[in-house]
This record gives C-alpha cells, structure tokens and sequence, in this order.
C-alpha cells in the first residue's frame, strides 16, 4: 500500500507502471487492476478556471487515506493499493488523483477503486480553490459519484 | 487547559487566520472552542470538526492538548 501527498507534478500512467514493476508481489498473482484518475478540467459550472489551488490538512488527510485503503481492504480480497493527490497549484489537464487496486479477479478490483475514490472524494481533507477571470472561488461541494 | 485549534480553506481566509492556541476550561466542547478562536462568530452550518485529526462533532468534548480542526466541506479529488 502507497499513499503519497505531493505538490510534484504527477503521471498517473508511469507511476502504476513503476509501482506494479517494484512490487514483485503483484507479479504473478493480480489478474485485475482498476486505475482511477482524476484530471483538473478549463470549465467548472460554466466558468473558465485558468489554474486551481488545492490544500490539505496535513496529517489528516495522509492518515483518512490509510484508513479508507484499510477499510477496503477488509471488504474485498485486494492485493494492493495506491493513492497519489497532488495538492499546491494546478492547470487544467493536470492529473489530481491516482486511485489503483490491484486484485486477483476484476470484481475486487473495480469496486475497491471506486469504493476508495468515492470515500476520498466525501471525506479526504482536501480542498480547491479555482481561478477564474473575476478572481478566486472556494469549490463548495463535489458532484455526486453514485 | 490548552488546545491547539486550526482552520482551513475558505474558513481560514473569512476568518483571517490558520490557527491558536486556545486557553479554555474543562469540560469545554469543540463549540466552545470554536467560540473562543473565533472570537465569538457563529459556526457555519456546514463547518466539519475533526479533533486529533479524526471526525467528530462540535459537541465532543476537548483535552488538554487536543488538536482542534474546523474546516468546510472537503472538495477533493
């Protein structure tokens, strides 16, 4: 299990193909891996957002991750997981979040994904602050996932 | 006793500030310390507290040395 935090610029393809080659576990063993990314879009309610700021509870948000990753760990039969958000400044088409699960069978692997992305988007300690052309707006609330 | 209080995001900017450290009585809830950084502002309905850096609730109750969060709705991902 990996969970990173990180104001680095963040390429969600390399960074599954780098963890499944070091984590010589999964080789072998997972027949599914379910990859979510979450990628900063130019239009938000009908405005143009330039850039995006986006901050974290230090700590907090670090430790809810573990937990969700736990949790969903004693639901279905997983392998492994990896969580990467970026936080600092953003521009449109960078990559916010990496959310993969790695299982034997597809099943596990869909619904953990999904399962842990939806918990992060409810309850992770983040939050974004969008640029338009009037000047900042705080997002109030995420779409509904379900 | 002392507890640390912090704000985030949008809370911090309305409010002006990140965080305190607040001096307060026993028995003092998460409201009560609300009240106390805040400089007696009503919380917003929509205010989430964590305190040790797990969810509670603005009714909880505080120790000394508790870390004490006030944030709005998360927006992640």
């Amino acid at each position: 299990m990996k969970i990173e935090v990180r104001v680095a610029p963040l390429n969600p393809w390399h960074e599954v193909a780098d963890y499944e080659q070091a984590q010589t576990t999964l080789h072998g063993m997972a027949g599914a891996a379910a990859v979510f990314v979450g990628t900063m879009r130019e239009l938000n309610e009908g405005d143009a957002v330039s850039a995006m700021t986006l901050e974290h509870y230090p700590g907090m948000t670090e430790k809810h991750l573990e937990k969700i990753c736990a949790a969903a760990a004693q639901r279905w039969s997983l392998l492994d997981t990896l969580i990467i958000h970026r936080v600092g400044e953003l521009r449109p088409a960078d990559p916010i979040v990496l959310v993969a699960a790695w299982s034997a069978h597809r099943k596990d692997a869909f619904e953990a994904c999904r399962y842990i992305m939806e918990d992060l988007k409810s309850n992770a300690p983040f939050w974004k602050k969008e640029q338009l052309p009037s000047g900042h707006r705080w997002v109030e609330k995420n779409t509904a996932g379900y | 006793m002392t507890v640390a209080v912090k704000f985030f995001a949008s809370l911090k900017e309305q409010l002006g500030c990140d965080g305190a450290s607040v001096e307060i009585g026993e028995m003092a809830t998460a409201a009560d310390v609300w009240l106390q950084a805040s400089g007696g502002k009503a919380m917003p309905g929509n205010v989430l507290v964590a305190i040790n850096m797990e969810y509670s609730d603005q009714n909880a109750t505080v120790h000394d040395g508790d870390e004490v969060a006030f944030f709005p709705p998360v927006t992640g991902g």
